[in-house]
């Protein structure tokens, strides 16, 4: 068995509907599966909840991001005008931070967006060119108008014949094995 | 709303007027649309128009390379008119750009439904109108290759820029917003990419494509993130856009030159871009849905809506030009008072009515359901408007600068053919963009019309 897992990295099933993917995700969770994932061609409601999927981490780093960019750009600012090369003119401060404020505010999104992107990009672990589940032919549908539902081999409930039929019980139109190679 | 009138959210008026043809489903909208890029032949109208385009994009070529060997002098900027065309067109173009933004950002965040066919061309279009935009200041210092002394870098003169200076100040929102427009629009084309990788039957398509979307998946983990992603960049792009038009009007409005040192410049201004984009998009949007037969996806509520929003906020500009009007009269400011009398009998006065005819009184005609909902005059009307503010920014800066304080110091200001030459360009530069985006890249979101399709089919059971 062990031997066998290595070459396989789950096995799919293919719905023709979001609410069937929806159910069949929560029907897994109920029969104790969780390493798994669902595909599917646009953003399905209530499937991130089916999945128990909590909050995630872009919010935070998109945060710290806008920080940085206002933070940095008020304190370069500051330093351009206090520190490296003052100027006095008519003697008016020198800190005159209300004209700082556009540049401030300007860097403060540019960073949070920044973070928020390449944020997502990197807890997606995008790019990554090959998946397994890429292997399976008809996964092609997945950026059109199917629902996939993978459960993954690393699962410890896993087992070939056991969770395909499990998956054949939901009323799948298809279900594949997902080769890893 | 009277009694008896179905509310306007109910189901009776929106199957009356759909942001949705019926009958559609995901793999309907899929084909539909990325059969325009990958599978239909590339029409021989589509040649003619990108030929054109692409000519006057050489147009362009030519005048700003004429340009960088003789120097501004080519054009008819003077003293004490150091200005003219190039903050015109570069002001017109960069408002023309925040209807795009306006589009994906707020109406995405007010959750309106019909936002969706109309987004991503919309915001390739802010993407193309930035890029116009940008030439015009950089062309404008004279010595474009030494543009980069406005980025503030370790130079070993120890100088730094002026921070305290709106056209610095510009210089990080035009950069910023070209950016977060940038990222805005690749992160909503993401799951698009993905689709033409899979539909694509030409090898090199699959690999262009499939590089561009970067393996995406559409796994439910992603999509999380995803999601987060994008409500936050809308978030954020909301502010963004109406900090860019606000610190546009600062370049004027922080100087002390009759008729622009007024507060009211920062909201007027966003108004106008607003305006002038959605009249933009509106002229986008009426030949691209004919052409390749979108007339179920882009439909006529879209067109209703925009005219709406073009309507509401003309007469917001209208208010702005009222007020401005009246502020030179309450000051009693002779400087202020002149500006007006100049206005409405200087020499440029042409260019004042015709403005006040462009954008406040054809607009009007808005106000009529049916011809909202004629699409030729509609087309004609975003035209229209688009004239209407190239001229507002015309008369704020040529006006004002050639009616300066001391009669010693006016002037006249006459466009040279290099002027025309260089605005006609960016004019063809744009159009040539969206010519080829239209080509590669899907001008409708996919993704989030299947998401369209599966609230609408939800709705109806």
């Amino acid at each position: 068995m062990e031997q066998h897992r290595s070459h396989i990295y789950g096995v799919m099933a293919e719905f023709d509907t979001p609410a069937e993917l929806v159910h069949a995700v929560e029907r897994a969770r109920e029969a104790g599966y969780r390493r798994m994932d669902a595909y599917t061609p646009f953003p399905v409601e209530g499937l991130s909840e089916a999945m128990g999927l909590k909050r995630n981490m872009v919010p935070f780093i998109t945060l710290l991001g806008g920080l940085a960019g206002g933070l940095g750009g008020f304190g370069f600012q500051y330093w351009v005008n206090v520190v490296a090369y003052p100027l006095n003119v008519g003697g008016r401060p020198l800190n005159s931070w209300p004209a700082f404020i556009p540049v401030t505010f300007e860097l403060t999104v540019l960073g949070a967006s920044l973070c928020a992107v390449f944020g997502m990009l990197a807890l997606n672990r995008l790019p990554q060119p090959n998946h397994p589940v890429f292997n399976v032919h008809r996964f092609v549908h997945a950026s059109s108008d199917r629902f996939f539902l993978c459960i993954e081999a690393r699962d410890p409930k896993f087992h070939l014949v056991e969770t395909a039929r499990f998956l054949q019980g939901l009323h799948p139109h298809h279900v594949n094995e997902v080769s890893d190679d | 709303m009277s009694a008896g009138q179905p509310p306007l959210d109910s189901p009776e008026i929106r199957r009356l007027t759909p942001v949705l043809g019926p009958g559609h489903t995901f793999g309907s909208v899929t084909d539909k649309i990325s059969s325009i890029v990958l599978t239909r032949p590339t029409s021989f109208g589509w040649f003619v128009g990108f030929a054109i385009a692409f000519s006057l994009t050489g147009v362009m070529t030519i005048a700003i390379g004429w340009l960088i060997i003789k120097g501004v002098g080519i054009w008819g900027i003077n003293i004490p008119i150091g200005w003219g065309f190039a903050i015109v067109n570069f002001v017109w173009w960069i408002g023309i750009g925040h209807a795009g933004t306006l589009i994906s950002a707020i109406l995405f965040l007010l959750n309106q439904k019909w936002r969706t066919s109309i987004n991503r061309f919309a915001e390739a279009m802010t993407l193309f109108a930035v890029a116009c935009a940008g030439i015009f200041p950089l062309i404008h210092t004279g010595r474009p290759w030494m543009a980069y002394y406005m980025f503030p870098y370790p130079s070993t003169m120890g100088l730094w820029p002026q921070f305290r200076s709106p056209l610095i100040w510009d210089v990080f929102a035009v950069s910023t917003y070209g950016t977060v427009s940038a990222l805005f629009w690749f992160v909503g084309l993401i799951p698009d990419l993905a689709t033409l990788r899979d539909h694509a039957v030409k090898k090199p398509a699959q690999i262009i494509y499939g590089m561009l979307a970067m393996g995406w998946r559409g796994s439910v983990r992603h999509w999380h993130r995803y999601q987060s992603a994008y409500l936050l960049l809308a978030g954020l792009a909301t502010p963004l856009v109406l900090s860019v038009h606000t610190v546009v009007s600062f370049d004027f409005a922080i100087a002390i030159v009759p008729g622009w040192h007024t507060t009211i410049f920062p909201p007027y201004f966003v108004a106008g871009a607003i305006y002038s984009g959605f009249a933009m998009v509106l002229t986008i949007a009426i030949p691209l849905r004919k052409a390749y037969g979108l007339e179920d996806f882009i439909t006529m509520r879209h067109l209703d809506n925009m005219a709406k929003v073009m309507l509401a906020t003309g007469l917001i500009v209208a208010y702005g030009y009222f007020f401005e009007f009246f502020l030179s009269l309450y000051s009693g400011q002779k400087f202020d008072l002149f500006l007006v009398q100049q206005r409405l009998h200087g020499p440029y006065a042409p260019y004042y009515y015709a403005l006040i005819l462009c954008n406040i009184l054809t607009p009007q005609l808005l106000w009529s359901y049916k011809l909202r909902h004629n699409v030729v005059v509609l087309f004609l009307m975003s035209i229209v408007v688009n004239v209407g503010m190239w001229l507002e920014r015309f008369v704020i800066v040529v006006i004002s600068l050639t009616r300066d304080f001391v009669p010693s110091a006016w002037g006249r200001y006459q466009p040279t053919v290099w002027d025309w030459a260089t605005f006609i360009g960016t004019i063809g530069m744009f159009v040539t963009l969206l010519f080829l985006f239209v080509r590669v890249l899907p001008a409708i979101s996919i993704a989030e019309m299947r998401e369209l399709v599966a609230e609408t089919s939800e709705e109806e059971k």
